[in-house]
């Protein structure tokens, strides 16, 4: 039996052009929503599966604004059977302080007698591209960890992972308790139904403060990329500008 | 001393790697110290010459049982000996999966700070860093830059692919340091067990294809592919899709370019009905041409590209093919 903890991220759903916040310090998310990144839709999919093939259950986690709420009821409603809270503006908080917090859930919870003897993550967060909070997790709980894998199967005491390496399908198969970080595209995050949004709105959900003071991320300010002027040359309008485009293939040399 | 982790295949070093050296060169200007190389396993024939031939005078070479398979934490282990052992000022990675991995190992078990894939230094802007270096890497898929402060020695980085360009210079002497680092048990159990070839038609064609010819929401349907797969025959490349397209279940996964797809840089990336999201520019931004077929002549992929033509997909499309055709007799 599995009680698989899903760690995820309230981030902004920013598709177009992103804006700062006057300060600098974060991205103006005031005209756009929030979601969580599709590596961790995919890890939250992957925990109901296990918890379902061994017959345990699955925990959300996330570290984030009381808005991040949001985020939890939507993997619970999908089939996270538990979620907790750890109520903080992420912001101030490094990937070693996210992490000092989620090993802290992990402890408490396990001397409670609820042992997440797996842990699921994204393999990086959609906003701050960090790549490493699993790792650092893995280390504070003294626990091995795998990779960006795309799937990944219980059995026994094993965790059995397979994700893309440079010459193919990498396996690695690790014992429990272990972490590993997942990356979009090994399964399909199920829909959820509107039985299961019913159930997730009942479930409560643990809400805890952090337990240390953050050191920080090193963020002095955010800037955004220069904007590039088009220099686009149009070609023309409509099926009349096959012969220009062919005669483009043929300068690029890629069609005689 | 900036040590930089080198990956290699056949052909010696990799291209990102060998930006990572570059990117490590114009570090050490500013510690005024050498650059060394880290490879692990297998030393690729000529490797030491072309890491020489882009300023590197010494190569650690690691050997030894522990790295007759990848895995995060045996290379890290190797990387922390060297560090240990020559103190390294920063230690650089190119921001592959692995050297991401491989860095995240080294900052947990040097309890230090990691900066991922940076794309330059910071400017000094006369404010006090207290020696920290700072530097600039990308966030949010590449749509915002964040200038970061790197505190603690070493300090440890990955740099963005393509964010540099690889450059060589006269070529230097260096010298091979071969070793083997001892490697403790628990760091042994997280090593690939197996590796399957990828089927040859995957996504390997996509990243390595000299013409990609992608698709996105304006394909309509599952159904809305023959044209572009026909576009991408004639041309012999191979065909790429956007997110939207996967998680409509159009097409495979494996043919998805961008943020969290396959990154492609091909000579000329044709984008058909694609609007151009940050996430989907992520994958194909290091194409050296691109020509966009889209209605909307504002849409970002259109603003971006080389070369534009207005229009439907599934008008356009059908008759660049019949052109090419017609043109090949």
């Amino acid at each position: 039996m599995t009680d698989v903890l899903v760690c995820i991220k309230r981030v902004p759903d920013v598709a177009g052009e992103v804006l700062l916040t006057p300060d600098a310090q974060a991205i103006d998310a005031r005209f756009v929503g929030f979601t969580v990144s599709a590596h961790e839709n995919c890890a939250v999919e992957l925990a109901v599966r296990i918890a379902a093939a061994t017959g345990g259950t699955a925990t959300v986690l996330t570290l984030g604004p009381e808005a991040a709420v949001e985020q939890l009821r939507a993997a619970l409603a999908v089939g996270c059977a538990a979620a907790v809270h750890i109520d903080a503006d992420p912001l101030g908080f490094g990937p070693a302080d996210v992490v000092r917090e989620i090993a802290a859930v992990v402890e408490t919870h396990a001397a409670e007698g609820r042992t997440h003897d797996l842990v699921l993550l994204g393999n990086d967060a959609a906003d701050t591209g960090d790549f490493q909070v699993g790792v650092r997790l893995a280390y504070a709980l003294g626990r091995p960890v795998v990779n960006g894998v795309r799937t990944v199967e219980v059995d026994g005491g094993v965790v059995t992972a397979r994700g893309d390496g440079p010459d193919g399908v990498e396996t690695f198969a690790v014992p429990l308790p272990a972490v590993v970080t997942v990356l979009e595209g090994g399964v399909e995050p199920r829909y959820p139904s509107v039985v299961g949004r019913m159930k997730a709105k009942k479930i409560p959900i643990e809400t805890v403060a952090p337990r240390h003071e953050p050191r920080g991320a090193g963020r002095v300010r955010l800037t955004l990329p220069p904007a590039q002027p088009s220099t686009v040359e149009v070609l023309g309008s409509g099926p009349d500008a096959a012969p220009s485009v062919v005669d483009l293939l043929q300068r690029l040399g890629v069609t005689r | 001393m900036i040590l930089t982790v080198v990956q290699t295949d056949a052909g010696g070093a990799t291209e990102v790697s060998l930006e990572a050296v570059t990117f490590a060169r114009a570090l050490a200007k500013r510690t005024l110290g050498p650059v060394h190389a880290l490879v692990v396993g297998p030393l690729p024939d000529g490797l030491v010459d072309q890491l020489a031939g882009h300023g590197v005078v010494e190569v650690h070479h690691a050997t030894g049982d522990a790295f007759s398979a990848y895995g995060g934490a045996v290379w890290a282990a190797a990387v922390q000996a060297v560090v240990a052992a020559a103190d390294a000022d920063a230690v650089v990675a190119p921001g592959t999966p692995r050297g991401l991995e491989v860095m995240a190992h080294l900052a947990a078990r040097l309890d230090v700070p990691m900066a991922a894939n940076v794309v330059g230094l910071g400017e000094d802007d006369g404010g006090d860093d207290g020696g920290a270096l700072r530097v600039v890497r990308q966030v949010m898929g590449g749509a915002a830059l964040e200038e970061m402060l790197l505190p603690r020695r070493p300090a440890v980085l990955t740099v963005a692919g393509h964010a540099v360009e690889a450059e060589q210079v006269p070529p230097v002497s260096a010298t091979v340091t071969e070793f083997s680092p001892e490697v403790a048990e628990a760091d042994l159990v997280t090593r690939v067990v197996s590796t399957e070839p990828a089927e040859p038609d995957l996504s390997g064609a996509l990243t390595s294809a000299r013409v990609v010819v992608g698709a996105g929401r304006g394909a309509g349907g599952a159904a809305g592919f023959g044209d572009v797969a026909e576009l991408a025959e004639l041309l012999g490349g191979a065909l790429g899709v956007s997110r939207v397209v996967t998680s409509m279940g159009w097409r495979p996964h494996h043919e998805q370019i961008g943020q969290t797809g396959s990154r492609i840089s091909p000579d000329l990336y044709i984008a058909c009905g694609i609007s151009g999201a940050i996430q989907h520019w992520a994958g194909c931004a290091s194409s050296k041409t691109i020509l966009a077929v889209n209605t909307d002549e504002n849409a970002p992929m259109v603003t971006k590209a080389t070369y534009a033509v207005i229009g439907d997909m599934h008008e356009v499309v059908p008759a660049i093919n019949a052109e090419i055709r017609r043109r090949r007799g």
